[in-house]
């Protein structure tokens, strides 16, 4: 399904990490694995440090903390925000929806447009598709989208699979529209024939978590996994990934009349630094345009890697100037999307630590 | 420059791979060794391995990657 948006932006983006920082050698021993298997993984995925939340911290504590900071700063006022939408896999509770939750404590008017959407690692693009729709409407000025995970409390600490790449965090991006007569493509894809690729089998209504879904069970590889815990596919998912995705950006690329070189930077979902350049590789894209970092530096956090990796490598840059990017997200549902757009000149573009 | 045996053995260094015809089945490569294998396969030949050619059946033995690895190019 293709979007075209004209006269929208992004005007500022703020991501929280924790300030707990967990490191892949230490973890090791967790896994009832080789020693010298465990570094060159780390050599090849990238594995190294990690942030992660304390157990009791939760999707809303982020994004509270988060907004806070720039209403603190004066880079964002809380009577302007219009939207607020929030993309999680890991909501406060079922009901009532996480966004109102915090919209509730940081006292938000009440004309305002709450949202929660249910997506993962393709949810960044899919939550600016849906920002920028709303600023469509005339009365909407402002959308506040928020990208929050803390699954580092849903996967399995003996899970070798998963475990080692998990981070928590949240990205806050701020929307609005654009005085330059900018024109912004975006493109997504889903597959629901392949959603137990990537799935948390207990705690909903399907399956409930009992005592036991919650016992760890030998599931291969010498990995232990409980059913209330994420569980990925990582073959399916790395193949899904290096089929699904080329066309996808390929295909954006030439309905916006642009070519690979005249694109500054490829900002995808960072799952791992080996799927990333193999990504990069089939594309005939520069490792440099295409960063990876984020995993190593952060962890994969969900629906933020992708403004966890814009804030990270271009924090002072995008300030002054501005750059052609290609955004491209891909994980749970399935789902993968892609946007290109015109990013830069921002109010804000920096990375805190929730404390 | 490394053999593909040498390099399987540095990776696995617990199995012979030469005696095996299932690589997969018998348990002596699973998925993240296959990346691992990949990434020290495209490092040692100069290569890059397509994304799409990481499955098991271009895995299964040392006829499989052999034929892998002359698809893309290297003259054993």
């Amino acid at each position: 399904m293709n979007f075209t948006f004209r006269r929208k932006r992004i005007s500022g983006l703020l991501t929280v990490v924790p300030a707990n920082e967990q490191c892949f050698v230490e973890e090791m021993k967790n896994f009832n694995f080789p020693e010298a298997r465990s570094l060159k993984l780390k050599e090849v995925m990238g594995y190294d440090k990690r942030r992660l939340v304390e157990p009791v911290v939760c999707v809303s504590d982020l994004a509270v903390f988060g907004l806070r900071h720039l209403f603190d700063l004066g880079m964002l006022e809380r009577d302007e925000i219009d939207a607020l939408f929030l993309v999680t896999q890991s909501p406060d509770h079922f009901m009532p929806p996480t966004s109102n939750i915090i919209q509730g404590r940081l006292g938000l008017k009440q004309d305002m447009f709450c949202l929660d959407i249910s997506q993962g690692c393709a949810g960044f693009v899919i939550g600016l598709i849906q920002a920028f729709l709303l600023l469509e409407q005339d009365h909407i000025r402002k959308v506040v989208l928020i990208n929050a995970d803390v699954l580092s409390r849903k996967a399995s600490p003996k899970d070798r699979n998963i475990y080692p790449l998990i981070g928590d965090g949240a990205s806050i991006t701020v929307l609005e529209r654009d005085t330059e007569d900018s024109v912004i493509h975006a493109n997504l894809k889903m597959d629901g024939s392949r959603a137990e690729a990537l799935i948390i089998p207990a705690g909903g209504l399907r399956m409930p978590s009992t005592a036991e879904t919650a016992r760890l069970e030998e599931v291969g590889d010498n990995n232990l996994r409980a059913k209330d815990h994420l569980f990925m596919n990582g073959a399916a998912i790395f193949n899904f990934v290096q089929v699904e995705v080329p066309p996808l950006i390929e295909s954006l690329l030439a309905r916006a009349g642009v070519s690979i070189d005249e694109v500054d930077y490829f900002f995808c979902h960072q799952p791992n630094r080996f799927m990333l350049e193999k990504l990069a590789d089939k594309m005939k894209i520069p490792h440099a345009k295409m960063p990876n970092n984020v995993v190593e530096h952060f962890g994969n956090n969900s629906g933020a890697t992708i403004p966890t990796a814009i804030t990270f490598n271009l924090r002072e840059r995008l300030l002054r100037e501005k750059l052609r990017v290609c955004l491209a997200g891909f994980g749970a549902g399935l789902t993968w999307s892609a946007m290109l757009i015109s990013l830069g000149n921002v109010n804000f573009n920096t990375i805190i630590e929730y404390k | 420059m490394k053999s593909l045996v040498q390099i399987l053995k540095e990776i696995r260094p617990e199995f012979d791979f030469a005696a095996s015809s299932d690589f997969i089945a018998d348990g002596m490569l699973d998925s993240f060794d296959m990346v691992t294998l990949v990434a020290t396969l495209d490092k040692n030949f100069g290569i890059s391995i397509q994304g799409t050619d990481i499955v098991p059946e271009n895995f299964q033995n040392l006829q499989s990657i052999e034929a892998l690895l002359r698809k893309n190019g290297v003259q054993l």
